[in-house]
């Protein structure tokens, strides 16, 4: 999958290590020494491998500011000037494309969401037949290359005779964030504790009450998180979107198309700008989730 | 050492000048201590005196801020733990599980390239008779059996030095006993030096020749189990070991065999030779089975203390013995446990009591009124507070 | 992972399931909608596979048919692609394993101790996410030009020939897929690390294992599910990338792979039975090697 199973792993995971911590034997706080690397050997190892891997980032944010003419390749002078006047190049082109990612990934990830919560509440909940059927069936997706699932489609749209415009980008993206959202959402509703609904049904709530009022909200971290994953899935998804988009722009696919020529300094405009958010964001999660520990350490 | 041989006996164990200092806080101040080879060692403490951190100080798996650590009289403080002729049974027992049973135990042996390592592995198994479930994985073995193969893979590569970190700890009270005694039937079969690190001073009586009490960071009183019970010198020896009834005075007259001290109007007679300390404000005690009940005031005898008519304030009934609260006024809650040799107890809730000792089972301690590490050491809520603690401590380790 | 949440939460013991028409009325909709568009798709792509050109038809017109000389077409003419995308996907895959597992262990072990650095490291990990990938490609491919800073001192210290290239090579490929990949093997291995029980490691050390042999008996076995995890969730997509191989990225006219010519069969020459053809040889044989590395791998009983 070309985008970001990855992402699944941390977003998902955000809930899941919170339980791992109250599991973790009391010897897990013993430190390790004198095992593995020297002392020093694996810290700097690690800042050489941060450095590696955000190179490209910094390159992509500092050449935001290149007064570049068309192409965006050497340097030419700082300028504010694509940050301020972003939709200006190429008659909007990449805001055009930009919004429609935007538009995708907002439809794809309510669908994807609501149809893999309901799954993931079924697989963890309910017995019913044909179990380890559906288990594949929600598993080879994540396990089939993009250019597959892709192909695929495609050829089925082409057999049915159906025309490629945003539709079909939802349908594709919905499908393929499906199963991301069953994987995260389940370890959320297998962590809960059934004797919570238990309790609701005690104190004389509804199945419809003890739903809304008792397991959803319970479950809302989990769905949350999902939902985030299946957002940065299928708005940095190009390989599937490419054979299902007809002449439709997405963000990633004007990029692609675009890389021939020259990328605009615009298009780095608008993926810094994510970069910044989606950093702020999940930085201002950790940190606020560390101090929170923090407080209750304190208190315990 | 050669690490590539097996150790022909136990070797002793020295700690010279040990200090260890963590980010933030001091673990072991400045430990000096010698363990003969050959010996069964327990060292007892409360949690976070100090007592892993030794262990694993011996073991090499941390290393001291300052001191030496010497095995067999060759200073072993800047190798490493597997440059050590050492081999410690985890706490959780850390059996791989990733391995078979077999292949834990051979691990050890494998490394040292030992000859013919999948033998020796079942001999030892056969030795903590495990050996018919050689091929099964950790997971599938109850915590009884996990322990003993954790005792085999250690035992198996006859280190100098067998280190025991609560081993017993996570079973229960029964297979822990039946475990206490193997374990000791073990050592004197195969002769090695064994360290065991426990809190529990049953386990530790029980099982080793010497006790060292640990507190703080420093040892507080090593001896044998016998000597350390009968004869504690300090208020924290004297409550963490079993109970105490502690009282403070002054001493007001000294002769060669006995002092005298005076608390709260009261005349305690301790034997000079069980007296640290002959002069000013100091500490006795004595244990709760050795003081006695009366219903009358019991008629004066040289030979035995007697405290000033009390009130009993609590009776609770254990089966083999009762044990009795009784409030006496200057004095505090003073606790008697009275052997059931009738039927039912010998007073009843609220009646008036006097309570004795002989004056020979009194003890007394070094330190002072200003160095006791209780403020109110023989009341019972101190004592059950202490109690507390130590379950408490127990519970988070489990 | 993906790979391991399926096995495991099976395992789990939960309060009894009960059988209810709830579970179909939950689990119809996302069910219908992967058999619609997933299952019936790969269905439609098997079919495409062995279609025929429509006798009479424009260039894009295909008859259904049971063609499968369309296989042996496509392997005659592509087996160096096919070969290409297996070969540069393993080599991604065991460099980003040695570039990933220091990572992950400073991470998830040495860091222990320092809960937020743990956490903010982590979003350092999964950082490049938060930004186009096909941008990060672009920008190796400039950072790594002929006329780049980099480029020009390797030549100008000698360590590279004058006349030689970065871009355009089989190196530059399986370095954009290594990097591009690095997020998605660090993960996984962090996740087994970070549980990774220490006391293991010195019951080792305790047992006469040197830290080399600790590491090799103990820590990498233990952490095989990681390993697992993150060599998979790396080499699936590689395999099926086309975005590093492409011209217009990292790649040259000598380092295409089956993705550029699936994408080029698909949406240029409109050859959809041949594009097919490979998409299926692609999936199968990644099926097939999978199965095979998760059985030998022995993980089932470690997850």
């Amino acid at each position: 999958m070309s985008g970001e199973v990855q992402a699944a792993a941390v977003l998902g995971g955000l809930s899941e290590n919170e339980q791992l911590d109250a599991n973790k034997p009391a010897g897990g706080r013993v430190r390790p020494r004198r095992l593995g690397l020297g002392d020093w050997l694996l810290p700097v190892y690690t800042v050489i491998a941060f450095v590696f891997l955000l190179i490209p980032i910094a390159y992509t944010f500092v050449f935001s500011f290149n007064d570049s003419i068309k192409s965006n390749i050497s340097w030419r002078g700082f300028t504010f000037d694509k940050w301020i006047n972003v939709c200006n190049v190429e008659g909007g082109a990449v805001c055009e494309a930009f919004a429609n990612s935007i538009v995708i990934g907002l439809v794809a990830t309510v669908a994807a969401t609501v149809l893999g919560t309901m799954i993931a509440i079924a697989i963890v909940r309910y017995r019913f037949r044909a179990r380890s059927a559906i288990s594949l069936l929600l598993f080879l997706p994540m396990a089939t290359p993009e250019v597959v699932l892709g192909a695929g489609l495609a050829a089925q749209f082409l057999a049915a005779g159906v025309a490629k415009d945003m539709t079909t980008i939802i349908l594709a993206h919905t499908m393929f964030c499906i199963s991301f959202v069953v994987v995260t959402v389940k370890a959320r509703v297998a962590s809960l504790d059934p004797a919570l609904e238990e309790a609701g049904r005690d104190l004389y709530g509804s199945p419809a009450q003890v739903f809304w009022r008792v397991t959803f909200p319970l479950l809302m971290p989990g769905i949350a998180a999902a939902a985030l994953l299946s957002f940065a899935l299928s708005f940095d998804d190009f390989i599937i979107t490419n054979f299902n988009s007809g002449s439709v722009s997405t963000f990633p696919k004007y990029i692609y198309i675009s890389a021939a020529r020259g990328i605009p300094a615009e298009a780095n405009v608008i993926a810094s700008a994510v970069f910044i958010i989606a950093l702020v964001l999940v930085v201002g999660a950790q940190v606020s989730r560390a101090a929170r520990q923090k407080r209750l350490a304190r208190l315990g | 050492m050669a690490i590539r041989e097996f150790a022909e006996r136990g070797a002793d164990l020295e700690l010279v000048g040990i200090q260890k200092r963590f980010p933030g806080f001091t673990a072991i101040e400045n430990l000096d201590l010698k363990i003969p080879a050959g010996s069964f060692f327990a060292l007892l403490g409360p949690s976070g005196c100090g007592k892993t951190t030794t262990l694993r100080l011996v073991a090499g798996l941390e290393e001291p801020t300052q001191g030496r650590i010497l095995i067999g009289g060759s200073d072993v403080t800047s190798t490493r733990a597997h440059e050590r002729p050492v081999n410690t049974v985890f706490q959780s027992y850390a059996l791989f599980p990733h391995m078979t049973i077999i292949e834990n135990v051979a691990f050890g042996l494998k490394r040292r390239k030992i000859a013919d390592p999948m033998a020796k592995a079942h001999e030892a198994l056969k030795l903590v008779e495990l050996d018919h479930i050689a091929q099964r994985k950790p997971q599938q073995l109850s915590g009884g059996q996990q322990q003993r193969v954790a005792l085999a893979r250690a035992i198996v590569n006859r280190p100098a030095l067998l280190l025991l970190d609560e081993p017993l700890g996570a079973l229960d009270l029964k297979l822990r006993r039946q475990m206490q005694l193997e374990l000791k039937a073990i050592q004197e079969e195969v002769g090695l030096t064994f360290l065991h690190v426990t809190h529990d001073q049953e386990e530790a009586m029980t099982m080793a020749d010497t006790v060292a009490v640990m507190n703080k960071g420093a040892i507080e009183q090593m001896g044998a189990p016998e000597e350390l019970y009968e004869l504690p010198r300090t208020a924290f020896v004297a409550n963490f070991l079993g109970q105490s009834n502690l009282f403070t005075g002054q001493v007001v007259s000294t002769t060669a065999d006995a002092i005298t001290v005076e608390s709260a109007g009261a005349r305690i007679v301790v034997p000079a030779a069980r007296a640290q300390r002959h002069q000013g404000e100091v500490t006795v005690g004595v244990r709760p089975e050795k003081v006695s009940l009366h219903r009358e005031a019991p008629a004066a005898d040289a030979n035995r203390n007697v405290l000033a008519p009390g009130r009993v304030v609590d009776v609770s009934f254990s089966g083999v013995s009762t044990q009795y609260l009784v409030e006496i006024p200057g004095h505090g809650t003073v606790m008697v446990f009275a052997q059931n040799i009738g039927f039912g107890p010998v007073a009843g809730l609220g009646s008036e009591v006097w309570i004795s000792w002989a004056v020979e089972h009194g003890f007394g301690l070094e330190d002072g009124p200003d160095e006791t590490r209780f403020q109110d050491d023989a009341s019972t809520t101190s004592l059950a507070a202490l109690h507390r603690e130590a379950l408490v401590s127990e519970l988070e380790e489990h | 992972m993906a790979f391991a949440a399926f096995s495991t939460a099976e395992a789990q013991p939960q309060a009894q399931r009960k059988r209810s028409p709830i579970a179909l009325f939950l689990l119809l909709p996302g069910i219908a909608y992967l058999v619609l568009f997933f299952l019936t798709p790969l269905v439609s792509l098997i079919l495409t596979s062995l279609q025929a050109p429509s006798e009479f038809g424009d260039i894009g017109v295909y008859d259904y048919a049971f063609n499968w000389q369309n296989y042996v077409d496509v392997v005659t003419l592509y087996w160096p692609h096919i070969l290409r995308s297996f070969g540069y996907a393993l080599v991604a895959t065991i460099a980003a394993l040695v570039i990933s597992y220091p990572l992950a262990y400073f991470i998830g072990v040495k860091a222990r101790r320092w809960p937020l650095l743990q956490s903010l490291m982590l979003v350092l990990v999964i950082a490049p996410f938060f930004i186009s990938f096909l941008l990060r490609t672009l920008a190796w491919k400039q950072i790594l030009s002929d006329e780049s800073f980099i480029i020009t001192s390797l030549k100008a210290l000698s360590l590279m020939a004058p006349d030689a290239h970065f871009t355009g090579t089989p190196f530059a490929v399986i370095f954009g897929l290594t990097y591009n990949f690095i997020p998605f093997m660090t993960l996984p291995l962090y996740t087994t690390l970070e549980r990774l029980d220490v006391r293991y490691l010195e019951a080792g050390s305790d047992l006469y294992a040197n830290p080399f042999h600790v590491f090799r008996k103990v820590t990498i076995p233990l952490s095989m599910p990681g390993i697992v995890a993150g060599t998979l969730l790396t080499f699936i997509p590689a395999a099926g990338d086309y975005v590093n191989a492409s011209r217009d990225f990292l790649g040259g006219p000598d380092t295409q792979m089956m993705g550029n010519v699936i994408e080029a069969n698909f949406l240029v020459l409109l050859n959809y039975p041949a594009a097919a053809a490979l998409s299926i040889i692609l999936m199968a044989a990644i099926l097939v090697l999978v199965g095979i590395y998760v059985k030998r791998s022995g993980t089932e009983d470690l997850l």
